[in-house]
C-alpha cells in the first residue's frame, strides 16, 4: 500500500488507488468522498468543467488542511487529491479518504476536509456548455 | 524599492491579459498599493476588486501587510472547488 501525496494533478483520479492509499490495519472504518462533474447548473446543459489551480497554494492548503484535520481527530491515513484542467461529465474533480479507528471520526474529518478545501483552496472552474460557450462558477472570497 | 512578481488568476487573469509579471516599487509598498498598481497597468481588474483577496507568498493576507523584495503576490478572485 503505497502512500499518496494529497496534491493537485492533471491526471485522472482513480477513486481505487485514493482509497487503498488511507487503507490501514489498525483502522476500522474508511470514508471516500468523490465530487463528480454534473450535466446540469442552474437549468443549463454542462458538457464539462475547466478547472485552473493556484498550484503551490493549494498544495500548501492542502498540507495545512491535513494537520488541521489531525489536531481534532484521531485519523490513521488521510489522502486529498484535487484535479485540473478539462473534465468531463461524470469525472471525478476531487476525492478525500480518511482511515480512522471508528467510523464516526472518518466521516467527520471527510466532512470537515471537503467542506474546508472548498472555502480555503485556490481553485477556480468554468462550465463548459453545450455549444462551446464557458462561464466562470460564481465562488466565494478566499478564507485565512 | 521591491521587484517581485505578480501572479493572476481566473478571472483576474482574463482582466489582465497575462499570467504574471515582474512590477517594481518604491520603498516597501504595502499590499494596497500592489493591488493599485495592477489596477493602473490593467484597468478591468477594477471591477473585481470587492472579492478579490490577496496571497504573498502564497499566505492570504490583509491590504496593510507589506511586500518586499523577490516575493510572490497573488490576486485570488473569489474561489470555488470541489
Amino acid at each position: 500500500m503505497r502512500p499518496l501525496r494529497s496534491r493537485v494533478t492533471q491526471k485522472k483520479i482513480i477513486p481505487a488507488k485514493v482509497l487503498e492509499s488511507v487503507r490501514d490495519k489498525s483502522a476500522g472504518g474508511v470514508v471516500l468522498f468523490l465530487g463528480t462533474v454534473r450535466n446540469r447548473s442552474e437549468g443549463r446543459s454542462v458538457v464539462g468543467l475547466e478547472y485552473e489551480t493556484y498550484r503551490e497554494m493549494a498544495e500548501k492548503r492542502l498540507a495545512e488542511l491535513e494537520r488541521e484535520v489531525r489536531a481534532r481527530w484521531r485519523v490513521k491515513k488521510m489522502t486529498m487529491i484535487h484535479r485540473e484542467g478539462r473534465l468531463r461529465v461524470g469525472e471525478v474533480s476531487v476525492a478525500v479518504a480518511v482511515s480512522s479507528e471508528h467510523r464516526a471520526e472518518a466521516f467527520e474529518a471527510a466532512r470537515f476536509a471537503i467542506d474546508r478545501i472548498k472555502t480555503s483552496a485556490p481553485i477556480w472552474k468554468r462550465e463548459v456548455l453545450k455549444g462551446g460557450r464557458k462561464l466562470w462558477v460564481d465562488g466565494a472570497p478566499i478564507q485565512r | 524599492m521591491a521587484r517581485f512578481r505578480i501572479l493572476y488568476f481566473a478571472q483576474a487573469r482574463e482582466a489582465a491579459g497575462v499570467r504574471s509579471e515582474e512590477i517594481t516599487l518604491d520603498g516597501t509598498p504595502s499590499v494596497r498599493l500592489v493591488v493599485e498598481s495592477a489596477i493602473r497597468l490593467h484597468p478591468p481588474l477594477r471591477d473585481l476588486r470587492g472579492g478579490m483577496r490577496v496571497a504573498v507568498n502564497e499566505e492570504v493576507v490583509s491590504d496593510d501587510e507589506t511586500v518586499r523584495d523577490g516575493d510572490r503576490v497573488a490576486l485570488i478572485p473569489p474561489i470555488v472547488g470541489g
